[in-house]
């Protein structure tokens, strides 16, 4: 294989992607490891950025970096246990086995290996040779299937559903009427912050 | 004019590889002379003007009018002392200032100063070159993304200092910066649908098509307001300075630096200042057009730079006029006033586009007039017919905006002029006001 600038940039990047990925798992500090996933996660957008979806990459700083992770520090930095060092995860093994099963069927989607195998109709065909199988190329052509019904339309509303519903359940959590005992409902204004 | 002749050479410089590498460096470099240039001036200008607001004299004894003021600070921050608290998470204490300044700087790469220029090179051909960094064609998303890393500075720097002040002002800011951010990447969305483009560039292009009227702010004023108000937010300027406000929390999330370090910090605010002023302009106010600058596009970056200047200002004034914003009201106006009237400002450019396609630019012109001055006057009755005092009465006009004492130099002069623009439509509204309501009695 030859050693170009762009596979060495793809080295550092996967590298840093997973090394950091193997951290947030390992580390035993809560904090430390939202760092670390927040490092993963830009070394995901450089990924995007190098295979030229310059929008992913930046949607990827946005959403991920800019609004997920920080959520997460801000959850942690408001946990008492924040600086407690011994945390341990009881499910890791079966974090594993996911983890594993998960990986298998991304290689047997995106790459021809189970069509060697026998099995048909389970690769999804993508071939260096023809990359125009790949939807979405632009940000307009992306923004029309968004809303066509032969393409992302019905994923786009039941994610929207699943917002609408996690917004009402969050604006029911913390309604003072609804969350306190029918019988005890004093004075809303002393819960509210 | 100087400028190519019909026998000469134009390259596109994009399409020669040694000229994207030449460009790249000396725009670089150029972006980042003028940030840190900027900043150095920018705390200068602040000390003089915030000084003549409040009828003082400020710093004048460093060269003329205090210009080597900023010189002699940034020797004073090198040569002190810098401490590092024992039970300081290290490797995050040091790590925070960079990431709070890099973000700060780099924001600027997708902005364009000016029109391309076509440039005489040495072997005898004229190369075309963009007067920004680079012109990537999702701009606008870029700028979203990069404002967003910021607050990691801020964050990390609270929670490594190991030091409940500095926490408690990073968990502030971060709460806040994200308050905001809703707002603004919604007023974001506006001159994209505009422009019909997420590039920079093309978004000023598409304001020159009426020269100044056709500027985004006289399409939508609320969301040019809204987009003011967030920035200021974002950067954590009065009258949204929590993060550090010092009578609750010393110095908020930089109680603990000191030096060089405490020194990076400052220059991320004020390099913040400039950078969230060159967004404002370049997506709402026109960029870098206005006049003779189709004929001579070197003059790009003089106009470009004297809009900066004035958002300068207006950015210290604010602070030397409103007081701080009690938390909760800051959460409140963020979640309860700014994302509502965001969305108002998004469907009103939306219902705009439409109607451009569907009746016309003239009639559509009449049509954004008569909007701004519902705007107007609606934000005025809105305003003094409240039970209480606003949170932020940046727009409240019977408050006289700038209040002097009796000294006539030429900063109360032009105080005074602005002034009097600032609140004659207002007084014309309440002269009307004043006129109608009898009759309802």
């Amino acid at each position: 294989m030859d050693i170009t600038a762009e596979s060495v940039v793809f080295l550092i990047l996967s590298a840093l992607t997973l090394g950091s990925g193997l951290l947030v798992v390992t580390s035993r500090n809560l904090f430390h490891a939202a760092l670390y996933l927040m490092l993963s996660l830009f070394g995901v957008a450089g990924l995007f950025a190098l295979l030229t979806a310059p929008f992913l990459a930046f949607v990827q700083v946005t959403v991920y970096i800019g609004a997920i992770a920080i959520l997460i520090i801000f959850a942690i930095m408001l946990t008492p246990q924040v600086t407690r060092t011994n945390a341990r995860n009881t499910q890791w093994v079966g974090a594993v086995v996911v983890a594993v099963v998960f990986f298998a069927v991304m290689v047997s989607v995106l790459t021809p290996l189970m069509d060697d195998l026998g099995a048909d109709d389970w690769s999804a065909d993508f071939s260096e040779e023809d990359p125009d199988d790949v939807p979405g190329t632009s940000l307009a052509d992306l923004g029309e299937q968004l809303v066509d019904p032969d393409y992302y339309m019905l994923p786009f509303e039941v994610a929207s559903v699943l917002l609408m519903a996690a917004l009402i359940g969050a604006a029911l959590m913390v309604s003072p009427a609804i969350a306190d005992d029918p019988e005890t409902e004093t004075g809303d204004d002393e819960s509210g912050g | 004019m100087f400028g190519p002749s019909e026998s000469s050479v134009v390259v596109q410089c994009a399409s020669s590889g040694a000229c994207t590498v030449l460009h790249a460096i000396f725009t670089s470099g150029f972006v980042f002379f003028v940030l840190l240039t900027g900043f150095a001036y920018t705390t200068l200008l602040e000390r003089r003007f915030l000084a003549a607001l409040q009828s003082r004299v400020g710093p004048n004894r460093a060269g003329p009018f205090g210009m080597f003021q900023p010189v002699a600070d940034g020797i004073k921050l090198i040569f002190k002392e810098d401490v590092t608290p024992s039970l300081a998470k290290k490797a995050v204490f040091w790590l925070s200032p960079v990431i709070k300044v890099v973000p700060a700087i780099i924001v600027v790469a997708v902005i364009p100063f000016g029109p391309d220029v076509a440039i005489p090179w040495f072997d005898g051909k004229w190369y075309r070159v963009s007067q920004s960094v680079v012109d990537v064609n999702i701009g606008v998303l870029w700028l979203l993304a990069i404002t967003s890393v910021g607050i990691y500075g801020i964050v990390l720097a609270g929670w490594s200092s190991n030091n409940k002040y500095a926490m408690l002002g990073g968990l502030r800011s971060s709460a806040q910066m994200i308050s905001y951010e809703l707002s603004m990447g919604l007023v974001f969305v506006v001159p994209v649908m505009l422009a019909s483009s997420m590039s920079v560039g093309e978004i000023i292009e598409a304001q020159n098509k009426t020269p100044v009227l056709g500027w985004f702010v006289f399409q939508n004023p609320l969301a040019a307001t809204i987009l003011l108000v967030a920035l200021l937010a974002e950067v954590n300027r009065a009258p949204f300075d929590m993060p550090e406000a010092e009578q609750e929390l010393t110095a908020g999330y930089h109680s603990e630096y000191s030096g060089m370090k405490f020194a990076l910090f400052f220059m991320a605010e004020y390099i913040g200042m400039v950078a969230v002023s060159m967004i404002s302009v370049a997506l709402y106010f026109g960029g870098y057009h206005f006049l003779w600058v189709d004929q001579a596009p070197l003059l790009g970056p003089v106009f470009y730079g004297a809009k900066v200047f004035i958002l300068l200002l207006v950015m210290v004034w604010v602070r030397g006029t409103l007081p701080r914003i009690r938390y909760d009201r800051l959460m409140l106006l963020g979640w309860k006033v700014m994302l509502p009237l965001a969305l108002v400002a998004v469907v009103w450019s939306a219902v705009g586009v439409v109607l451009l396609d569907e009746i016309g630019q003239d009639f559509y012109a009449g049509m954004s007039v008569a909007g701004i001055v519902l705007f107007v006057l609606g934000s005025f009755i809105w305003l003094s017919r409240a039970g209480r005092k606003p949170d932020i009465s940046g727009t409240e006009p019977r408050v006289e905006v700038v209040s002097l004492s009796g000294n006539s130099g030429l900063a109360t002069t032009t105080l005074r002029a602005v002034d009097r623009v600032i609140r004659a439509p207002a007084e014309v509204a309440e002269r009307i006001a004043a006129r109608e309501t009898p009759g309802e009695d």
